[in-house]
């Protein structure tokens, strides 16, 4: 079942943070490490949760944690500069202070998944929201099955957390499987879309829970593949992503069908929203 | 010791296929091995052989003038490399290079033409097979070609 984490102050007020490091992932995209600036505020969260980050003067962005549930102090973020608050957001200094509102939304099954084997799809920046959950696997290891992790960007050099993935392969139980859409010479790897990874996976679909994230036209095309694989709709899990603005389902500006975006998932079960996943221009 | 009959009954593509037909097979097959870096095939040679690749990794490229090689696909154990020995004007319309040190077996594609024209149904099981992994490769270049990673803005 996924559940919301419950909000102890008041949603719509940001918690003074700092940046304590940035790190440059791609071209384009930084990981940027936050501490609260009041000691006493711990920074508790489901892996899949995002939170509402104010760029004082420019502007708030929902973006999904992507850090170490364990380590609550601290929050983790890995933001690409696209625009201009996600530029300014990327472009703060070490000490700068930034606002948090949050953790929003519902995580992944991290619960639900104990005891059964966790394949994780993720293309370009959609590694971000799903790092805390191999985490937590990673961390409870006797806990869970098999870890499957297919990875696909659009090329080397937009790889995030190249280090990690490789450290990840290492462990037990786990295979990591990277691709790209275009290589160069000096790349080594698969060249291919993500799903074409599915053929060197060792999967076995009936313990599985598989958990999505990417741009939508890639997840519907990676869940098609997941049900081909004999995943039942049930036990895979995809991650949305819309214009939040209150985070807490007041104004509407994420709604999704009969969803909000923000309150209902970022996380939902696919099966909740196949068809809309369906619709022209939705 | 792994028999020729053995390795092509066991491979994914061929998987399922009769007995008798996987003998037609091997008497046009062999083993072939190739040092990382050699290429395969190049664009615009004549398309006689294909391969089952057993091991190592296989780079597609595509060439284009005042560019590195642009690689557009990679192949690996379990899968078949080239399909333009069935259809004239059998010609490779890639170039196809051993990422790794790559071991496959490589089957006479003249020598396989003339037995499917012999036998039909031996032809339409080949070309089933062929079809098949011809779909999965157009609708992984149709998601490539969208490319869903790009920066809408």
């Amino acid at each position: 079942m996924i559940m919301a984490t419950g909000i102890t102050t008041d949603p719509m007020l940001p918690q003074p943070y700092s940046v304590r490091d940035v790190a440059k992932e791609t071209p384009d995209t930084f990981t940027l490490r936050l501490e609260p600036e009041i000691a006493v505020n711990r920074s508790s969260f489901q892996p899949g949760q995002f939170s509402m980050l104010w760029v004082f003067g420019v502007g708030e962005l929902p973006i999904s944690i992507s850090g170490d549930p364990a380590l609550q102090d601290r929050l983790v973020y890995t933001v690409r500069s696209v625009g201009q608050a996600t530029h300014a957001l990327v472009n703060r200094r070490v000490g700068e202070g930034v606002g948090v509102r949050g953790p929003f939304g519902t995580g992944w099954p991290a619960e639900a998944a104990r005891g059964r084997d966790v394949i994780v799809v993720a293309g370009g920046i959609g590694l971000a929201p799903l790092r805390p959950l191999i985490y937590q696997v990673l961390q409870n290891r006797d806990d869970y099955g098999r870890l499957l992790i297919l990875y696909g960007a659009r090329s080397p050099r937009e790889l995030l957390y190249r280090k990690e993935l490789a450290a990840w392969a290492r462990n037990r139980e786990t295979q990591v499987l990277v691709t790209v859409d275009y290589g160069g010479l000096g790349w080594r790897g698969h060249v291919g879309v993500v799903t074409t990874l599915f053929k060197y996976a060792r999967l076995q679909p009936a313990p599985a829970v598989a958990m999505v994230c990417g741009p939508e036209i890639m997840m519907r095309f990676v869940t098609r593949e997941l049900e081909n694989q004999g995943l039942s709709r049930d036990n895979i899990y995809v991650s949305m992503e819309r214009n939040m603005k209150c985070a807490v389902g007041f104004c509407g500006h994420c709604q999704y069908g009969p969803h909000f975006i923000c309150k209902d998932g970022p996380v939902f079960r696919y099966e909740q929203i196949r068809n809309l996943l369906e619709k022209y221009e939705l | 010791m792994e028999t020729l009959e053995r390795i092509i009954a066991e491979h994914p593509f061929f998987h399922g296929l009769d007995k008798d037909f996987i003998a037609l097979m091997v008497s046009c097959a062999s083993n072939v091995r190739f040092e990382a870096g050699t290429y395969i095939l190049k664009e615009g040679d004549p398309a006689n052989t294909f391969y089952l690749i057993r091991e190592g990794k296989v780079a597609v490229e595509v060439f284009a003038p005042q560019h590195k090689p642009i690689i557009v696909a990679t192949l690996s154990v379990g899968e078949i490399l080239g399909w333009s020995w069935l259809l004239p004007p059998f010609q490779w319309k890639f170039h196809a290079r051993a990422v790794d040190d790559v071991r496959a077996i490589a089957l006479d594609g003249k020598c396989l033409r003339t037995k499917c024209e012999e036998n039909h149904d031996l032809g339409y099981e080949v070309l089933k097979r062929f079809v098949q992994i011809m779909e999965q490769r157009l609708e992984a270049t149709r998601l490539q070609l969208i490319d869903v990673y790009a920066v809408k803005r």
